[in-house]
């Protein structure tokens, strides 16, 4: 099979699976684990089949770019090491899958279960297969991730919630820091492609960015590995149910860490920064777990310490500057995997066949558990380093090194020897611990359930696992040592040194230092044996340094204390002080920059000025400051000058030469100033009064300060404005647009090329946004309760009744219609007009001033008219297509239809396509498929300024239906409602 | 001719923020629509003010900025034009449906506590 297919089989296949899983139903258990074991056997067989090509020191590599020019692709890499590791992940998955297959009670929501381990399996798979360094550390976060939703698997109890959160927060934090490390770590190498990387070391190590890449890489594999001080997230975890703790977090997720550090060893390893962190994070690490190990009551609270202890062990071989201790913690990781997960396993079967893992409720399980009894007590052997077991071996590598190592000091070295020997002596006291007090003793008595053997296939994984430790155990170089020897070489190449796996090296200093810490053990359990049994409260002399409290004061200064002060400080729930920091900060930041850099005169010479433009802005800036003056107490006034702002912007744009913008800005501007009318009706009234809440001072100084700040905004951007006019436009992309418009994009108006052709997929989003928009107002509409102050119908309207009224002879509302008749008659005759009027700027948008959006809104303002004039009634009577709707969909599928068209011929989204059609009569017609796109953009605006124009016209209606009333009503029609959708 | 348009884009511009600061929400939405005047004609202006330049090409020509007014600042104020009203619509409905629920056209929802 072609490697490609090999490692995206390893790492989709699980994903593909978790979702399958995470479709069944909920009881469905069996189906679940069925489906989850055979995925894990088929990638246990897709890593085995990679055998062939590994052994030889080849690699299987599949890349796949995705951003090129970043230096960003998915690769996929692997080899020995690598391959190891992934056959530890789908081999010990396979087991924990039938394992748990007994341990999930019914009543679980098992898919579920099963769909998370699958998915953690892929994301492990990917992480340990990742050939780029972004990419592992997203496999890392996914891995934490999926950790997370494990361990809260049992959502329903605070342990789990609690020590799932925690978890993530220390693993995900350390992700991050990773992540930020392989930036880098790529940056000082010039790419992220691992192999690039791996060659590097030498670059990597005299760089002095060295030291900052380092100190992140290993905060992520130290958090990740629960190292010292990050450990104390491990035994939080293990309120996940066993399966998870046995696979997650004693043979996989937490390897991930060393994974790291052992597959970056090469290249980052062999300084005394390295040694420093690594080795010394490792050996606080590997003394503090075994020792607080020992005074665990909870029987995976004792093995989650006992991994911290291992790991720490592994990253203390990690960090001593030898070769050979590398080959120990690879070792020394598969053996722990076996053992340990054995054991977590063991302590599952148990507290499933007693209802409890209490160690001081448990004993004499030996009597109705024989076979587990057994098991249990040889991986407790091999985990104490018992010779004939694969504990053994690795422990005296670790000794070895322990005494030959190179340290950054020299006292270190006498340390070393006796740390191993103390934290070895410990573990033999913890697994003495666990084995005699739940498996001997007096028989057990007052448990949950009445222990009996487990089913036959609940105990298999643990007999496949116990019978590795002992072969590994008895033959290390027969059994795991062509293995071991692939990834030992995988990582290090040509380096690596001769070592040899053998159960007897003769009477040397680390076998006396493995007698003497057994015996030590020994005599440590039986001194403590009582106060053990009895019960202790926490580990001797550490008891206080509890560094969970610690992890969650810290937690609680700075996600609630330290937030409540900030806001306190900072934080306003008031919304002009917000605007006006916001403001400061931008004048400051714009003219700060200005004043920085500095500006000097323009280049160009300023045109004279033109009287008659000079006198249109005159009048330009009285609508303007009128408006703001005017804006609180006379609203309508406001919205006239306003409109007089936009016309003088209008005819601006026509005068320097920009047609398309003129008339896009003039229909613009009819179309907002009767959304703003529209508005007016449901504002409170609001009259100059003298009757003032606060002194007068405290109102004039807040002004005063806001005429400051809005004077120097003024100033600015008209500083800014004339700056950059005076100044050469710099060459952009205008001749590339100008250039291509015509020959190219078949059009001659290029403003019109650049938006449905050059940047037509910007103006796709656009109309996107418009359609949302228009929904989201017709949305807020919907449920629109007026205040109870504009209720009421307004006055004028109430007169216009009134007068109806007076006449008997008249229906409500004639008054209205008598007036408006000539108006009403005139807006008649101009309606097939503007309709004709706009097709001719929708089709000759593309060569000459017009276009979809122009168009749009001179429809839209030919319907809107008729509603004005005529009356909500007798225009919906009249124009039953009006379904706003309707048209906002019509518009969106026109114009991405066009996009997506050009993928029938296999060109990418959004190309366009144009040709001359010579027409009868109407001559040379453009045909560009752009003009479609166009059309959709027309339907699109057309939609949308009618929806949100309609469905604030008709609240008007609605408001006097709903209410209570006191005067005639007019007539509502039921279409009203209809046609725009809204409920009465 | 530079410094008319500047000193109108300021003057806007200054009207508008001035309003922005303003506890109404209709003066707001004025504001926003002063503020968004000034900006799209200063992005406008950025292409360099020319009067009687073509903004058209002629058939099976291919245009240079010496004859044409620079074309990508049109383009992109014709979007902001149409985005600005599609906002102005919002915030206008937005606001409106605030005055309903909380009685005030105050800003914050509630009038100014003294």
């Amino acid at each position: 099979m072609p490697d490609g297919i090999v490692l995206a089989c390893l790492v989709g296949l699980p994903f593909v699976a978790a979702i399958v899983a995470g479709l069944l139903p909920t009881r469905a258990r069996d189906t679940a684990s069925m489906l989850a074991g055979a995925v894990a056997l088929v990638c246990l067989g897709l890593v085995w089949s990679a055998y062939g090509t590994v052994s030889g020191g080849g690699v299987l590599r599949a890349e796949l770019p995705w951003m090129p020019q970043l230096g960003l692709s998915i690769v996929l890499r692997m080899d020995g090491f690598a391959w190891l590791f992934a056959g530890l992940i789908t081999g010990i998955g396979a087991l924990v899958v039938l394992y748990a297959r007994y341990y999930m009670s019914a009543e679980d929501p098992v898919p579920r279960f099963f769909s998370f381990l699958l998915a953690f399996m892929g994301a492990m798979t990917g992480l340990v297969l990742s050939g780029h360094l972004v990419q592992l550390a997203l496999f890392w976060e996914l891995t934490s991730f999926l950790s997370f939703l494990l361990i809260g698997y049992w959502h329903h109890t605070a342990a789990a919630r609690d020590g799932a959160r925690m978890a993530l927060t220390i693993t995900a934090t350390g992700g991050l820091s990773l992540f930020a490390g392989v930036l880098v770590l790529g940056h000082i190498v010039g790419s992220y492609d691992l192999d690039v990387v791996l060659a590097a070391g030498d670059t990597i190590r005299d760089h002095p960015l060295y030291i900052v890449a380092l100190i992140l890489i290993v905060l992520g594999a130290l958090t990740k590995s629960a190292q010292f001080p990050f450990h104390f997230w491990l035994p939080h975890a293990m309120a996940a149910p066993t399966p998870v703790s046995a696979y997650l977090h004693s043979a996989t997720l937490v390897k991930a860490g060393v994974f790291l550090l052992a597959r970056l060893w090469p290249v980052m390893a062999g300084t005394d920064a390295w040694a420093w962190t690594v080795g010394l994070a490792g050996l606080i690490t590997m003394l503090i777990g075994a020792y607080i190990a020992i005074f665990q009551n909870d029987l995976k609270g004792l093995l989650a310490y006992s991994t911290i202890s291992h790991l720490g062990l592994i990253t203390l071989l990690l960090g001593l500057k030898s070769e050979l201790a590398l080959i120990a913690a690879i070792f020394h990781t598969m053996n722990h995997a076996a053992f340990k997960c054995s054991l977590f396993m063991a302590a599952g079967i148990i507290d499933h066949e007693t209802g409890t893992r209490d160690i001081r409720r448990l004993s004499g399980l030996n009597g109705p558990m024989p076979f587990t009894a057994r098991l249990a007590l040889v991986a407790a052997a091999a985990m104490a380093g018992v010779p004939l077991l694969n504990g053994f071996i690795s422990k005296e590598m670790f000794f070895a090194e322990a005494l030959s190592a190179t340290a950054p000091v020299h006292p270190l070295l006498n340390v070393l020897p006796l740390a191993a020997m103390l934290a070895s002596a410990f573990s033999v006291v913890y697994s003495l611990r666990f084995i005699h007090g739940v498996f001997f003793g007096s028989p057990p008595t007052d448990l949950p359930r009445t222990p009996h053997e487990p089913a036959t296939w609940m105990r298999f994984p643990v007999e496949i696992l116990v019978l590795t430790c002992i072969m590994v155990g008895v033959l290390p170089a027969a059994t795991v040592g062509p293995y071991l020897d692939i990834a030992a070489r995988a990582v290090l190449g040509d380096a690596t040194p001769y070592y040899s796996l053998a159960v007897w090296h003769g009477v040397n200093l680390p076998l006396l230092m493995s007698v003497v810490a057994m015996a030590a053990g020994v005599t440590i359990y039986l001194i403590l044996q009582r106060r053990l049994r009895e019960g202790m409260d926490g580990p001797p002399l550490i008891r206080h340094l509890d560094a969970q409290r610690l992890f969650e004061r810290a937690m609680v200064t700075l996600s609630w204390r330290l937030a409540r002060t900030l806001e306190r400080i900072a934080g306003t729930r008031r919304l002009q002080p917000q605007l006006r920091l916001i403001l400061i900060a931008a004048i400051v930041a714009g003219a700060g920059a200005a004043f920085v850099r500095g500006v000097g005169p323009g280049n160009l010479v300023p045109a004279p000025i033109d009287p008659v433009l000079a006198l249109l802005w005159v009048v330009g800036a009285a609508c303007a400051l009128g408006a703001a003056w005017q804006a609180k107490f006379h609203r309508l006034a406001a919205t006239i000058l306003l409109g007089g702002v936009g016309l003088v912007v209008c005819v601006t744009f026509v005068w320097f030469s920009a047609p398309d913008l003129a008339l896009t800005q003039l229909t613009v501007e009819i179309v907002t100033t009767v959304l703003l009318l529209l508005g007016l009706r449901w504002l409170p009234k609001r009259m100059q009064s003298s009757s003032a809440r606060e002194p007068e001072v405290l109102g004039r100084t807040r002004r005063l300060r806001d005429l400051a700040i809005a004077t120097a905004a003024g100033g600015c951007m008209a500083m800014l404005a004339y700056v950059v006019m005076t100044r050469t436009p710099p060459e952009l992309l205008a001749q590339h647009f100008l250039a291509r418009a015509y020959l190219e994009g078949g059009g001659t108006n290029v403003v019109n090329v650049i938006l449905v052709d050059f940047r037509g997929f910007d103006t796709l989003g656009e109309i996107f946004v418009v359609g949302v928009v228009a929904l989201t107002t017709f949305a807020l509409l919907r449920r629109f309760r007026p205040a109870a102050d504009s209720v009421e119908l307004p006055e004028q309207q109430r007169d216009q009744l009134e007068a109806d009224e007076a006449r008997h002879a008249r229906d409500d509302g004639r008054h209205v219609a008598d007036w408006l008749l000539v108006p009403f008659t005139l807006t008649r005759l101009l309606f097939p007009v503007m309709l004709v009027a706009a097709a001719f700027l929708l089709l000759r948008g593309h060569d000459l001033p017009g276009g979809g959006f122009s168009a749009g809104m001179v429809v839209a303002i030919a319907i809107i008219l008729q509603y004005i004039v005529g009356g909500t009634e007798w225009t919906e009577d009249r124009l039953s297509l009006l379904r706003p709707p309707a048209w906002i969909g019509t518009g969106l599928l026109l114009a991405a239809g066009t996009g997506v068209a050009a993928w029938a011929f296999g060109l990418p989204f959004m190309t366009s396509y144009f040709s001359y059609a010579d027409l009868p009569v109407l001559g040379k017609v453009p045909m560009a498929s752009a003009l479609i796109f166009d059309i959709g953009v027309f339907v699109l605006v057309v939609g949308a300024t009618l929806l949100m124009l309609i469905a604030l016209a008709h609240q008007s209606v609605r408001g006097r239906r709903s209410t209570p009333r006191t005067l005639p009503q007019a007539k509502a029609s039921p279409r009203v409602a209809d046609a725009v959708g809204g409920g009465g | 001719m530079e410094l008319v348009v500047s000193l109108g884009i300021g003057i806007v511009a200054g009207s508008g923020v001035w309003l922005l600061l303003r506890p109404r929400t209709f003066q707001v939405i004025i504001g926003l629509s002063l503020l968004s005047y000034a900006v799209n004609l200063f992005i406008f202006s950025t292409g360099g003010l020319r009067s009687g330049a073509a903004a058209v090409l002629a058939r099976d020509e291919a245009g240079t900025l010496a004859q044409y007014a620079d074309p990508l600042p049109q383009a992109l104020v014709l979007t902001a034009i149409v985005i600005g009203f599609a906002t102005t619509a919002l915030l206008l409905v937005v606001l409106l449906a605030a005055r309903g629920l909380t009685g005030t056209d105050h800003v914050d929802g509630r009038e100014r506590d003294q």
